[in-house]
């Protein structure tokens, strides 16, 4: 056993673990936090995405003890006070998923992506988030849904709320 | 899946981590950022029964000048090293192919050293260490050494570090001014190279008057295309000239056959994308 010391969406954790427990079982299995997702378990799919101290990682690909002494941000911590954070609203706004699978994972690549790059071009949030698959291949509301975000967080925006792209099967 | 069980040592010092790795013996695995060994160890390729973390050793991150060289630590990621004035400006072919590896997360996690390390003939880096001849910092328990990068890749996942020791320090000269460009072709995008052409040239008044050219995932181990470099040396840097020295992209490969592509797909890949990386190189 080895021990971990971490705060996770703001909140102290010392546990004791077996050194082979990977950071998304420790959220999922022992936190309870089954918000982050685990996807293809291959670290291609970038579903299980969290911050570790600030940057986005495959929280597959990462120890529970590498995560000693470090802050975690999962997408159970992005809402404030009962507050969706913009990326979820423009998430919800542009229809930015289908299934929704890979949605957690989705947000938390975006927001790293607009702590980096407030004001991306499409081939910006294409390549920002390279490391998420989305199995029902939605990428155009995802895009769209990230470029938003950006709108809606940049200083002193107002901007008003849009309907969703049709997409198929929807209405 | 879960990794099979193993012991974890986290040293917080390069002499700690040698010694950790000596009483381990043989059955011992360093552990840099993980984006390599933590799939292995997850699919139960390898299951050492020792993990030595060298993410506690904070001296392995900097990334410094010493004197004509740019000092990497083997545990900067590659997103500090893509994104470090010096190297951007120093040895900007680095950056460049950096900037390809995987996608951000992995970037986040993965190292220099650590991606060097592992030597996977499709990874990215290995091309640009031996075309810019860099240097192999390796420390053990009679102290450090020093190996050029035309001594480093062994074989296929094979280098020049010994049982017993651990790369520290990778060691570039400074390429302040040259033109450089990574042309890298995969199928999808945070995909392995199916090939890629790493290309550094000194222009001197329109003509190329140094050139350094490395290739990755056309044989076991990263290859320099010495042909193509003395082909563009005393060329103008143009169509005509890139396009006669991309003709000698496949002298000494041994380029593999595998689900991607067979191998006389990959050397028509290697003069193509040499072809186009010295031109995006000259601009």
């Amino acid at each position: 056993m080895a021990q971990v010391r971490v705060t996770v969406d703001g909140v102290n954790y010392a546990d004791d673990v077996e050194p082979r427990m990977l950071l998304v079982q420790y959220l999922r299995e022992r936190l309870g936090k089954t918000g982050t997702v685990v996807g293809c378990d291959t670290s291609n799919c970038g579903a299980c995405t969290v911050h570790l101290n600030g940057q986005s990682v495959k929280s597959c690909s990462v120890l529970a003890v590498q995560a000693d002494g470090a802050e975690v941000l999962t997408i159970e911590g992005l809402a404030r006070d009962g507050e969706l954070h913009p990326v979820q609203k423009a998430f919800n706004e542009c229809h930015g998923l289908q299934c929704g699978y890979c949605t957690p994972g989705m947000i938390m690549a975006a927001v790293d992506l607009l702590g980096d790059n407030p004001d991306p071009d499409e081939t910006e949030v294409r390549e920002g988030i390279e490391g998420n698959l989305c199995r029902c291949t939605g990428y155009q509301n995802i895009v769209r849904s990230v470029q938003r975000a950006a709108q809606m967080m940049k200083p002193g925006a107002s901007v008003p709320t849009e309907s969703p792209a049709p997409v198929a099967g929807g209405n | 899946m879960i990794p099979a069980k193993f012991d974890y040592v986290r040293p917080s010092s390069v002499d700690e981590a040698v010694a950790a790795l000596r009483d381990a013996g043989e059955d011992a695995k360093i552990l840099a950022g993980g984006q390599s060994l933590l799939p292995v160890l997850r699919l139960r390729l390898a299951a050492p029964s020792v993990i030595i973390d060298l993410g506690g050793i904070a001296d392995l991150r900097r990334i410094a000048e010493d004197g004509d060289r740019i000092a990497i630590g083997a545990m900067a990621p590659h997103h500090d090293v893509m994104r470090d004035d010096l190297v951007k400006q120093h040895v900007s072919l680095l950056s460049q192919a950096t900037a390809t590896v995987a996608d951000p997360q992995v970037r986040h996690r993965g190292t220099l050293g650590g991606a060097l390390a592992h030597a996977d003939p499709a990874g990215d880096l290995g091309a640009v260490a031996l075309a810019l001849d860099a240097e192999f910092v390796i420390a053990g328990a009679s102290g450090t050494r020093t190996v050029p990068a035309s001594e480093f890749f062994v074989d296929y996942f094979t280098t020049a570090i010994g049982e017993g020791e651990i790369l520290t320090q990778v060691r570039f000269p400074k390429y302040t001014g040259w033109a450089t460009h990574y042309e890298k072709f995969n199928r999808t995008a945070q995909a392995w190279s199916m090939c890629a052409v790493a290309v550094a040239l000194r222009i001197d008044g329109g003509s190329i008057a140094e050139a350094r050219v490395g290739l990755t995932n056309m044989g076991t181990t990263p290859i320099r295309a010495s042909g193509v470099e003395a082909a563009l040396v005393g060329q103008q840097a143009n169509e005509d000239s890139a396009r006669a020295a991309a003709e000698h992209a496949t002298e000494g490969t041994a380029a593999p056959s595998d689900a991607d592509a067979a191998s006389d797909y990959r050397e028509h890949l290697a003069r193509v994308l040499t072809g186009r990386a010295v031109l995006a190189a000259a601009g």
